[in-house]
């Protein structure tokens, strides 16, 4: 009996350590090239001879052509992020509150269209996205890409949004009604509150999907000052002899932000965002 | 004016009330959905409307191999990914101390940004200073081969840096699906004398299989429009043999070619939309 749950449990190890290496070699490699100097980055070294935190200090002193920008380019990702997040919630909860509690007449109409926004590939609606951003006079706005970025996220939302207000009881609306209560009044003092897990995932999806947004960025601004951190790491790349220890370094301040906000939010990510797939 | 009449004009403005802020609270989202996706759509498939555009485009030779590299990422690589996250879910529903830190070390690729590990893999690839290549010559003296300059494995790499990138999430998708089978099925199955394949084959496939290809079905949707994984690892290259659809329109759009951009997504549309209108139909219930 012994021996047999010994061979279980090296059965998993068997699955665990390829999978372990397999997701940990590609962010391992960014690590180990930040910490390196220039040119022991590439000696093929486990762990550095001289680990070093310079890169760092040289990307947050800006002391480099690619990062001029550092700080303006992070901020302007965080201001966009949050801007998209904010946003986001605002028009998709009122949406959802509108389409599940107040039963508003096409509600479920409204609700097939976002579903089909949240279908169309997004490298699919980025050209004609594109070209009406130009018609707008918008293109190297930051609000090109905040609103962008809004008509992508919140379909999702609304979506998930809708699935846990359907479950909220009728009672409560009845009771709310029957004392008088204003539409207004329902959405803050009842509905809010009994959302707030469900208005966190979503908030942070929508934040977290602007953050890490490339392609509309890379399309929708190019002024340097203007431009995302996201699309600056892309620059890196119009050089064959970039410097791959900084890029490296501003990947990682970049990665660590929404690696952090996922696994503090994780409770709520997992179950409000998976919930709606495994009813289906 | 009787008593007995006042409450009804009372209760119709009621009723006015809730649908009037009803209206109001989902306008929002129509004025979005209006200026940023009807118009943009309906532009988009107007500016496509010139058959000229399709001959040209058919005549571009980069885009018959975009559209085969386009169906094997989508055949090979899709399938590849969710037959993985189908085993790795069975994997990762083992109470194991050492399964449960795995696994939140295993959603990483998925919750950071895709650009700083894709440009970490791009540089692992380098020919002459990247690790793979700088580790094979320590260990034999050759040189290693130059991974991204040859299109078949320039495009597998695509593929892995895709599947690496969105694996953790399909795996969490069907880890819930496996959690919300009830645990007494396996118990009376292993009670039953069931093998390990038995209970698979009649306990979690039929319980998944609804999941597993809605899930599939999504992942192909959305791979479609994965532009990061092939425009950050090859660029498109080498000459323009690994592009996909995602990253053709992109190519056609920065060469100011609109209609040929459009047509690309255009030409796509009798495959995708079937798959669109599966998902509404799901999703929708």
């Amino acid at each position: 009996m012994k021996r047999k749950a010994i061979a279980a449990e090296a059965r998993l190890l068997l699955i665990g350590i390829p999978v372990f290496l397999w997701t940990a070699i590609p962010i391992y490699h960014l690590l180990l090239f930040a910490i390196s100097g220039r040119d022991s980055a590439t000696s093929g070294r486990l762990w550095p001879t001289h680990p070093t935190l310079q890169n760092f200090s040289i990307v947050f002193h800006q002391q480099h052509f690619y990062l001029n920008h550092f700080w303006v380019q992070l901020g302007n990702s965080l201001v966009i992020a949050l801007t998209v997040g904010a946003l986001t919630l605002l028009v998709a909860t009122a949406a959802a509150f509108a389409i599940s509690r107040l039963k508003v007449r096409g509600g479920r109409l409204v609700m097939n269209l976002a579903l089909f926004t949240y279908f169309i590939p997004a490298a699919f609606l980025a050209v004609p996205m594109y070209k009406t951003m130009g018609n707008y006079g918008l293109l190297n706005n930051q609000w090109a890409l905040i609103l962008a970025m809004v008509t992508i996220a919140a379909p999702y939302c609304i979506w998930v949004l809708k699935q846990a207000s359907d479950k909220l009881p009728w009672e409560l609306d009845e009771a709310a009604r029957i004392d008088g209560a204003s539409p207004l009044q329902l959405f803050r003092l009842v509905y809010l509150p009994l959302m707030v897990p469900s208005l966190v995932a979503v908030g942070t999806y929508a934040l977290l999907l602007a953050w890490n947004e490339y392609l509309y960025a890379f399309l929708l601004l190019s002024r340097d000052d203007s431009v995302t951190l996201a699309v600056a790491l892309g620059n890196f790349l119009a050089a064959d002899d970039s410097p791959w220890e900084l890029l490296m370094a501003t990947g990682l301040v970049y990665a660590l932000p929404p690696a952090a906000i996922y696994y503090a939010f994780r409770r709520y990510m997992v179950s409000g965002l998976t919930a709606g797939a495994v009813k289906s | 004016m009787s008593a007995a009449a006042l409450p009804a004009p009372a209760a119709r403005k009621g009723l006015n009330r809730w649908q009037f802020w009803g209206r109001a609270l989902i306008a929002p989202y129509v004025v979005v959905f209006a200026v940023f996706v009807l118009y943009p759509v309906c532009y988009g498939l107007w500016l496509a409307r010139h058959p000229a555009s399709y001959v040209k485009l058919i005549d571009d030779p980069i885009f018959f191999r975009t559209a085969i590299n386009t169906i094997v990422f989508i055949v090979v690589g899709i399938n590849l990914k969710m037959l993985a996250a189908l085993a790795l879910s069975g994997f990762f529903v083992q109470a194991r101390w050492w399964i449960r830190i795995l696994a939140v070390l295993f959603i990483l690729p998925w919750a950071v940004p895709s650009i700083p590990t894709i440009l970490s893999v791009r540089f692992m690839l380098n020919p002459e200073w990247g690790v793979i290549n700088t580790t094979i010559f320590r260990l034999t003296g050759l040189d290693g081969p130059n991974w991204l300059n040859d299109p078949t494995l320039a495009l597998g790499f695509s593929m892995l840096m895709h599947v690496w990138k969105s694996l953790p999430f399909w795996t969490l998708i069907l880890v819930a699906g496996r959690l919300a089978i009830p645990g007494e099925q396996y118990e009376a199955a292993s009670v039953d004398g069931a093998t390990r394949w038995q209970k698979f084959r009649f306990i979690t496939w039929p319980s998944l299989r609804g999941l597993y290809l809605t899930s599939t079905i999504l992942s192909m949707i959305w791979t479609l429009g994965d532009f990061n994984s092939v425009y950050l690892l090859t660029g498109g290259g080498p000459a323009d043999l690994t592009h996909v659809l995602a990253t053709l329109g992109i190519r056609y759009l920065r060469l100011d070619q609109v209609d040929l951009a459009m047509a690309s997504i255009v030409v796509a549309l009798p495959l995708v939309l079937p798959l669109v209108y599966f998902m509404m139909k799901r999703l929708s219930k």
